[in-house]
């Protein structure tokens, strides 16, 4: 899961540089070609495809032609921005609970675990091995209307803030803001947890020793030394959760109500049910716009440009 | 206050333990929930124990066929997205070329957009060529999303690779391909093992993809979506307890080997 963190271009020097035959010079093409095109035919052109079907007019029934309509991006973002900014606001929101949430146990499984830290590490995976899909499904069960967690939450009078704060509705969790979100933070914690762990494991046990040594309290040791050394974790973890959560149709669609809605149901829906492919295409390209400028911008400002 | 203070001691280990009871919680859920015995057709809330379901695992219609059909897709695109990924790593790491750059691009880019917008731009693609939805397009698709995670698990393990290994091997005669299938391949194994599981568990649980361009054809997470608004069979947590439960015995066993090699190369 470390994928951003490895996906850095490889280091020039170690290259081995290799003299010989025209044939020789010519196997790292043959290496990539069939891999490469797949990308190039399937990933690449289905772009392009999108692309000329976003400028599109016309219907199912006659056909659909190149006229250069841009006004479709407008019109598309005008009635589905509402859709947009819930995306972006519930993804951010999971993105940042799944930081505060899987921080601990990223730390505790690199510091505290001792002789436990394979048999956490297994249970931090294990889940990934039943459909996501099912495991979703089981927070229906759990956040159920009248069941434990709600009526726990509602004697300790915790429904009655997030009510007032319009994350839920009177008695009840699901189909609610509350409920998406809690889906999507649990269903992208491993991606924030395992490049955390893998940041933090690296770190040189002694850096904190000699934190010690200099008069550092734990606090000042974790805030100078331990969370910036664990920041490479931190971007690529933010990233790993961010971008597929802020696509998501799963958790709107099964724990939210109509009122839910992210932008990935809309694109769905365009697709699958209403077959309005201008409208689709070019909603889809307005999210990966969207992602791809904060991916980016998140990335010059967090100072780590050899993660992409 | 004493306990304070030890609460102030251990609020990491809490604080972790209790994420972890947060993912675990659901997966306790479903296998609770596969001893149940609902009224209606939805099996979210609690009647009585039975073990019915775990007797007839294979008893909903259709059910066994989709989980059938996500193994063998699973198991093509894994074949595929390793074969095709490992060579692209080992190009990667192993030499100099042109446009090393764009190709790092094309293969960061994947794993850097919202699955729905890739499942959208191929399916525009599949109707425009006219292309039939169903199995080959969604092992399409499936080798395509692969293939990226494939190429990071490799290159990391083949760059962490000591390249004196092959030339030692080159100066005692073995031939490019024997220095390849007997040191290079064998080294780069754990890598390659890696990637293969990752691609393995990527495309037997992928949904968003799947659901665009998978037409009429049903594979197992499809079919629990449509449960979802249909009624939910105790035997999807049947299954998904079993996977839970293979997937844990697997990977410890798959430990536990690993330590005692350890253990005995120490000794």
């Amino acid at each position: 899961m470390t994928a951003l963190a490895e996906a850095a271009p490889s280091r020039q020097g170690d290259l081995p540089v290799r003299k010989g035959s025209t044939r020789k010079r010519l196997v790292p093409y043959w290496l990539l070609l069939p891999g490469i095109l797949w990308l190039i035919v399937f990933f690449a052109l289905p772009m392009v495809y999108q692309a000329s079907t976003s400028v599109q007019t016309g219907s199912l029934e006659k056909g659909f032609q190149v006229t250069w309509h841009f006004q479709t991006y407008w019109d598309a973002f005008k009635e589905y921005y509402p859709q947009f900014v819930r995306s972006l606001l519930y993804a951010g929101t999971a993105t940042l609970l799944c930081l505060l949430l899987g921080y601990p146990l990223a730390y505790l499984i690199a510091f505290k675990a001792g002789r436990w830290r394979n048999i956490v590490l297994v249970l931090v995976i294990a889940p990934f091995f039943t459909s996501f899909l099912i495991r979703t499904l089981a927070w229906k069960t759990i956040l159920a209307d009248g069941g434990p967690v709600v009526h726990a939450l509602s004697s300790l009078h915790v429904l009655d803030v997030t009510s007032w704060l319009g994350w839920t509705e009177g008695n009840r969790v699901l189909a609610t803001p509350m409920a998406v979100v809690c889906g999507l933070t649990y269903n992208f914690l491993p991606f924030m947890i395992l490049p955390l762990y893998t940041s933090l494991e690296r770190i040189d046990s002694r850096l904190h020793e000699a934190a010690g040594d200099l008069y550092a309290t734990p606090a000042t040791t974790f805030r100078k030394v331990t969370f910036p050394l664990s920041m490479p974790g931190v971007v690529s973890g933010t990233l790993l959760t961010f971008i597929p959560a802020s696509g998501d149709y799963v958790n709107a669609e099964l724990l939210g109500s109509t009122d839910q809605k992210m932008v990935g149901n809309v694109i769905q829906s365009q697709f699958l049910r209403v077959l309005d492919y201008p409208t689709a295409a070019a909603l889809s390209f307005i999210l990966m716009a969207i992602v791809l400028v904060m991916v980016t911008v998140y990335i010059r400002r967090a100072g780590t440009e050899d993660l992409v | 206050m004493p306990i304070l203070k030890w609460l102030r001691r251990n609020l990491v280990v809490i604080a972790g333990l209790a994420t972890l009871a947060y993912l675990i919680l659901p997966n306790v859920v479903v296998m609770v929930f596969s001893f149940n015995k609902p009224n209606g057709r939805f099996n979210y809330s609690w009647t009585r124990f039975s073990t019915d379901a775990w007797q007839d695992p294979c008893g909903v219609a259709d059910m066994c066929g989709s989980l059938s059909l996500s193994l063998q897709i699973a198991l093509w695109a894994t074949i595929g997205s390793t074969v095709l990924g490992a060579m692209i790593a080992f190009a990667l790491v192993r030499y100099r070329f042109r446009a090393r750059g764009a190709i790092n691009s094309l293969i960061f880019l994947p794993m850097a957009m919202p699955e729905v917008v890739m499942a959208a731009s191929l399916l525009t693609l599949f109707l425009n060529m006219g292309a039939q939805l169903g199995f080959w397009t969604i092992l399409i698709a499936h080798i395509m999303f692969c293939l990226s995670f494939v190429v990071t698990a490799v290159k990391a393990r083949v760059m962490s690779m000591d390249p004196r290994l092959e030339e030692a091997a080159r100066d005692l005669y073995a031939g490019p391909v024997q220095t390849f299938l007997r040191v290079t391949l064998p080294i780069a194994s754990p890598g390659i093992a890696a990637g293969a599981l990752l691609a393995f568990a990527l495309s037997f649980d992928d949904f968003i993809i799947t659901n665009f361009n998978a037409g009429s054809t049903v594979t197992f997470p499809m079919f629990v979506w449509g449960s979802a608004q249909r009624g939910t069979p105790v035997q999807i947590n049947v299954i998904g307890t079993a996977m839970f439960i293979i997937a844990v015995v697997v990977v410890t066993a798959g430990q536990f080997i690993a330590n005692r090699r350890k253990n005995s190369a120490k000794a």
